[in-house]
């Protein structure tokens, strides 16, 4: 995902604004020149200056530098739902592991990566259920994190 | 003294300390020597683990993986042309010429035993410098240690990129991350849109397993290119002529060691920067530098020397001072602190024997490494077939529960997520993540000298330069911002750089 170095000058200069604008909120501590505002005042200045530099970068090799440069992984539909299925496999633990508990969890994340990076059926079921117990195991008993047990709480170990 | 030292060498010599540097050890020279995964992630995936450790085994656990792992990477290198670390990169094509003319084992071999005497020359360095310096950083006041962190923040923008401006971007992205919550001197909440977890600022740890793993992760998913073939079926023994390339390069293996941990102890250039530096000089300081390049193995002497002597220079100055001297240590002045042992020259008076711990573990990890690396070469060929198409997902998985396991909390696992698809994204528009790195490890630090300096001088900005060692280091950062104006009239071609290891 290749963009032009103005998009990024202007995603930084809107970023500054808008910690320069939080900033005036902060209060002023009496009898000190200097409060909780000046450092992230101070960087969002040099964000701007970031931000303003890159623009005109940008729009100086407008000719040269596409806005959009797409690599061959975006015109690859497999790459491209590998990629979709990742990041969506973590926003999907994070919203059902409460619910459905990490055993589940984990072997559906494992064996749909899996699937979508082309290993065999049979392999993908097994591993994924292989490598969940383990890390399961390694988490929950050894170092005693609290993984969520979700569904299956009345069957837990 | 001597009590200090016998106290470290019975924490080390326990067999729990023991057990986990060999367990260390097969990890870091497993994920040295598959690409894709680096030894930063190594170090990354390794907290949450060391988390349930004592400081130091835990210590002991990335000490010996990472320096497994940054000469594991040359396997690959050697033997399928692609890194296994970018540590690696810059006498990956030297070996992989060196392998098809047949030569892989004096390749494999100059690399492992040229890594175990570069990491133990850094070792004698940051044995002899640290203690001192740390004596010397006694005196140092607000205005010093303000002066140093922006001097190390300044090293880091100027070394890691070719591209200053985008280099001091993500460095102030760094710092303003660093800036959320109430960790600050007036302890107001920042940036924290009234989020409770935003509070206690974004986690380091999770973030920097996002930045280092996730991304990873991501890289590998979309990557399009065909997987390399393996030249080599079996190598034979790596050890053979190695003494004799020792006779005949001592030079070059000082030179690749020194330069390496002076690299390494510069904040934010690591291992990598320190082979590709490191190469470059050895051909032009070489005899035969037409030779370089056809499978000559001067340059993989020299280099591979360099690369694991960074390792222990960037210890230098994380232990003396806090600042990291590369992003492995970034991650480490993390763990040091959840351990308690905080960094700075008070580590080296109040307990000493942790500081000689350290030492002797880092002397024991290259010792190892040899014997554990030529069992790793024997089995390189097994390693290499791994499939990466069921590894990755594991990891992922893996660092799920990693992240969560820090605080309990799923705010941390998508603080891993943004920050890996952030790191993924700023990278592929060449975006240094370094800087960002010391940003967020040391941001909260210079805020907190900047404000203390700014209400003893009553916010007199002279009072900045006006003790002596403060000055100095004054002048020496802005030296560093008008160097590349300087350079630029010097060089017709500046030389690049790569980022340092993702």
């Amino acid at each position: 995902m290749k963009l032009n170095d103005a998009v990024f000058g202007l995603l930084l200069l809107a970023l500054g604004v808008a910690v320069l604008v939080i900033v005036q909120g902060y209060p002023k501590i009496p009898g000190q020149s200097v409060g909780p505002a000046i450092f992230p005042g101070l960087i969002a200045v040099g964000l701007c200056v970031g931000g303003v530099i890159l623009v005109l970068n940008g729009w100086k090799n407008r000719a040269t530098q596409a806005w959009f440069e797409p690599q061959d992984w975006v015109r690859s539909k497999r790459h491209l739902l590998a990629f979709a299925v990742l990041i969506g496999s973590v926003l999907f633990y994070m919203l059902a592991s409460q619910f459905l508990g990490f055993l589940i969890c984990s072997t559906l994340i494992l064996s749909v990566l899996f699937s979508v990076l082309q290993v065999s059926l049979p392999k993908t079921l097994l591993i994924a259920v292989i490598a969940t117990l383990v890390i399961h195991f390694a988490f929950y008993k050894l170092l005693r994190v609290p993984l969520p047990w979700g569904l299956l709480q009345n069957y837990s170990w | 003294m001597l009590t200090a030292v016998a106290q470290a060498f019975s924490m080390v010599f326990e067999p729990y300390t023991i057990l986990v540097m060999v367990l260390a050890s097969l990890y870091g020279l497993f994920v040295g020597a598959v690409p894709g995964l680096t030894a930063t992630m190594a170090t990354a995936l390794l907290v949450p683990v060391t988390f349930f450790m004592a400081p130091i085994p835990a210590i002991a656990a990335i000490v010996t993986a990472t320096a497994m792992a940054i000469f594991s990477g040359d396997i690959p290198g050697c033997l399928l042309r692609i890194p296994g670390t970018p540590a690696s990169a810059a006498y990956t094509d030297e070996a992989f010429a060196m392998t098809k003319k047949g030569q892989a084992e004096m390749a494999l071999g100059a690399g492992l035993v040229f890594s175990a005497v570069g990491g133990l020359f850094g070792t004698v360095v940051l044995i002899v410098a640290a203690p001192a310096l740390a004596e010397f950083a006694t005196r140092f006041s607000s205005f010093e240690y303000f002066w140093l962190v922006l001097l190390g923040l300044t090293c880091a923008v100027f070394i890691t990129s070719d591209k200053p401006v985008k280099g001091l971007i993500t460095l102030f992205l760094g710092l303003l991350i660093a800036c959320v919550g109430l960790g600050n001197p007036a302890g107001h909440p920042r940036f924290t849109f009234g989020n409770v977890e935003m509070m206690g600022g974004i986690g380091m740890i999770s973030m920097m397993i996002g930045m280092f793993a996730i991304s990873e992760i991501i890289r590998f998913v979309v990557d399009t290119a065909p997987p390399a073939e393996l030249v080599v079926e079996q190598v034979g023994n790596v050890l053979k002529g190695q003494w004799a390339l020792a006779k005949k390069y001592p030079v070059q293996i000082l030179r690749g060691s020194a330069l390496g941990t002076a690299v390494g102890a510069l904040p934010g250039a690591g291992a990598d920067i320190a082979a590709w530096m490191s190469y470059a000089m050895s051909k032009k300081f070489s005899k035969e530098p037409e030779k370089f390049g056809t499978g000559h193995v001067e340059g993989i002497v020299e280099s591979g020397s360099a690369n694991n002597s960074a390792l222990a220079g960037a210890w230098i100055p994380a232990l003396v001072f806090g600042i990291p001297g590369d992003s492995i240590t970034a991650i480490v002045i993390g763990v040091l602190y959840m351990k308690n042992m905080n960094p700075g020259p008070s580590l080296f008076t109040t307990n000493p024997q942790n500081i000689y711990a350290v030492f002797l573990i880092f002397i024991l990890a290259n010792i190892i490494m040899i014997p554990l690396g030529i069992l790793c070469i024997k089995v390189a060929r097994r390693i290499l077939k791994v499939p990466r198409n069921i590894l990755m997902p594991v990891i992922l998985v893996f660092c799920i529960v990693g992240t969560f396991a820090i605080n309990n909390t799923l705010f941390d696992v998508g603080v891993m997520l943004t920050a890996g698809v952030i790191a993924y994204v700023l990278e592929e528009n060449k975006f240094p993540i370094a800087p960002a790195i010391l940003g967020v490890v040391l941001g909260g630090m210079l805020e907190e000298n900047f404000i203390t300096s700014m209400i003893k001088s009553d916010g007199n900005l002279g009072a900045f330069f006006s003790r002596p060692i403060a000055a100095t280091l004054a002048v020496v950062t802005m030296l560093v911002w008008f160097m590349p104006v300087v350079m630029k009239m010097l060089r017709k071609k500046p030389v690049r750089l790569s980022g340092l290891p993702p």
